[in-house]
């Protein structure tokens, strides 16, 4: 097969459920049917895979949201120019605390129902009182600085009156190591991506007490990162991936392939976790700890709600966050990077000859929708949203400055 | 100006080829070396030994970690830069490839590092290529085995001598244009799935 593809794309990814469009794409025929030939490379660490983007070793890569715009703002120690010409995903990730956390956050107020006001309120209570008896700070873990794990757990905090940068102390552990870290105490609490939060909750070491699907509902998570050298050169064979990721993505969207995606997924060379254990993301129904169970609406979707398409108003509200934390100033040449990293135009041309539904925008106000809407658009049948931050905020992207200062001051107050 | 010696902190589980790196760093005259194999407590480490030069294996889990507290954390008082000269892309690939990947401590010149990393990409290979070796030498004595197993279900069931049984095996193998180890695997499990059990 690979004498006679037509290209052939190399591809890295880490062994995150959410590698899953990708990776059912290669194994299942989606990219050989587009006339790819798909080599997938699992890599152990994120900076591995922007080190191998940089020197060419791979063409594009499974990539958390804000990274590419990272690499693009000078923000990485190597780099070169990367696109993100299709997203793999909205939701998936979990805030996760010790036992003992969740113990204090019971004794003020908290209760298994993964709101994030509740939970927060009693978060804040708890942080207050450690500090009054002169206790450490808790410490939380996120996968890497420049994730949607970092931003929304930040966001969620400082929404409930928490200063993340002071009051807590926020350290970077790889993903599989977050269970053992809250159990042997190095870490009080984590937000990563499923199913490393399950894991704490079986082993009994752990309470979920919010998910990404709550605090900002059908929010970004990984992308596709394309090397912009390549892309440039190679449109045609990017525009063939991208219909095979389409394809892939449907297909992973449809409960009925539930089995078979975790059975592809289960495999050494991929996740390589037991099929049980992928069950709640695929499914959208935790175990919180303790006993509690619930099903949560738009926990992950790999598909649905234009999963795939790379709002510009995604990237930008990551940029408002590096602006936020330190991360970036805020410059207008800053923000014309941030405005230029993903591409819808290359999304939806490459989609167009399928006849498939496409936002007729690239950009949307966050925050606006109420209820799922189904939205004027090229083609048939696009519904987005709800898309609501818990905090009842609105991003809008023609209005990045104001966005930014309010919540400065917000800050300033608390 | 007098040149104080380089501290090297060499981050890497894998025990032999950290001894592999240290034994190249000290022949080469660095003496101030520390190995790491366990990040564990890693930003005390680093406090206290003040690196120069941090060479870590691309295979470590915790180089997310690891970056982020060179850029951030209080317990690194000068900042840490990933390799020595952006703009050598020969050398930085040829640390990527080698599987290693150097932090050097700000303004730090780049002859003075260019050695290490040199050494370290250099030892890298060599290490892989050792590995690779031991792999080629375990598979040969396991198709060895298999062959030997082969032998005797040919002697045992065709009533063949041991030379017979081999050349047969050889004779098969050169036909199907297949190794002769595939052979074997291939006749050993058949036998195991019609055969009768077989005796060990």
């Amino acid at each position: 097969m690979s004498m006679t593809a037509a290209h052939q794309i190399t591809a890295g990814f880490m062994p995150l459920f959410d590698s899953a469009v990708l990776v059912a794409a290669g194994e299942l025929g989606f990219a050989a049917r587009e006339g790819i030939d798909l080599t997938l490379h699992r890599e152990t660490s994120w900076a591995n895979i922007r080190d191998r983007i940089a020197i060419g070793h791979f063409h594009l890569a499974h990539m958390l949201g804000p990274m590419p715009l990272a690499c693009n703002l000078g923000l990485t120690p190597l780099a070169s120019e990367t696109i993100v010409p299709f997203s793999l995903g909205l939701g998936g990730n979990c805030v996760t605390v010790s036992n003992t956390v969740w113990a204090g956050m019971v004794a003020h107020g908290a209760e298994a129902d993964l709101d994030p006001a509740r939970a927060g309120a009693a978060l804040r209570a708890l942080i207050r009182e450690r500090a009054a008896a002169g206790g450490d700070p808790l410490r939380f873990a996120v996968v890497h600085p420049h994730s949607g794990h970092n931003y929304e757990l930040r966001y969620w905090l400082a929404a409930c009156g928490i200063d993340p940068a002071r009051e807590i102390e926020i350290v970077i552990v790889p993903p599989p190591f977050m269970a053992d870290a809250l159990a042997t105490g190095r870490i009080d609490g984590y937000c990563a991506g499923e199913p490393w939060n399950s894991a704490a909750v079986a082993a009994g070491t752990g309470h979920i007490v919010t998910v990404k699907a709550r605090i900002w509902r059908n929010s970004p998570e990984k992308v596709i990162g394309v090397r912009k050298a390549w892309a440039d050169e190679n449109p045609e064979a990017l525009a063939a991936l991208l219909r095979a990721l389409h394809h892939s993505a449907r297909w992973c969207q449809d409960p009925a392939n539930r089995g078979e995606l975790a059975a592809v997924m289960a495999q050494a060379g991929f996740l390589g976790l037991p099929p049980a254990v992928q069950m709640p993301i695929l499914t959208g129904h935790l175990r919180l700890g303790g006993g509690a169970e619930r099903t949560i609406d738009d926990f992950f979707l790999p598909f649905d709600k234009a999963a795939n398409f790379p709002w510009k108003s995604h990237a930008l509200w990551f940029y408002t966050q590096m602006v936020r934390w330190g991360h970036v100033a805020h410059t207008p040449e800053n923000l014309a990077i941030a405005r230029n990293c993903y591409r819808p135009d290359l999304y939806r041309s490459a989609l167009k000859p399928l006849g498939v539904a496409l936002p007729g925008a690239n950009s949307k106000v966050e925050g606006a929708l109420q209820v799922a809407t189904a939205v004027g658009a090229t083609g048939a049948g696009l519904v987005l949203g709800p898309d609501g931050f818990f905090d009842g905020q609105i991003f809008d992207p023609d209005e990045v400055d104001a966005y930014i200062t309010g919540q400065k001051s917000a800050r300033a107050e608390a | 100006m007098v040149r104080t010696a380089l501290a090297v902190l060499v981050i890497d589980e894998n025990r032999i080829r950290a001894a592999i790196i240290e034994a190249g760093l000290r022949e080469a005259g660095h003496e101030r070396v520390t190995v790491i194999h366990d990040v564990t407590g890693i930003a005390r480490r680093i406090a206290e030994i003040e690196p120069d030069v941090i060479v870590i294996d691309l295979e470590n889990p915790n180089r997310d970690m690891l970056e982020n507290m060179f850029q951030l954390s209080r317990a690194v008082k000068r900042p840490i830069a990933m390799f020595v000269d952006r703009s050598d892309q020969a050398s930085i690939e040829a640390a990527v490839d080698a599987g290693v990947s150097a932090y050097v401590v700000d303004g730090l010149r780049q002859e003075r590092v260019k050695p290490i990393l040199d050494m370290a990409v250099s030892r890298f290979n060599a290490f892989s290529r050792m590995a690779r070796e031991l792999e080629e030498v375990r598979g040969e004595l396991e198709s060895r085995k298999v062959i030997d197993r082969a032998k005797g279900i040919l002697m045992k069931s065709r009533g063949l001598s041991e030379e017979a049984a081999y050349t047969l095996l050889r004779k098969t193998a050169m036909n199907q244009n297949r190794k002769i180890g595939d052979i074997a695997q291939s006749l050993v499990t058949a036998a195991g799935l019609l055969g009768p059990p077989e005796d060990e």
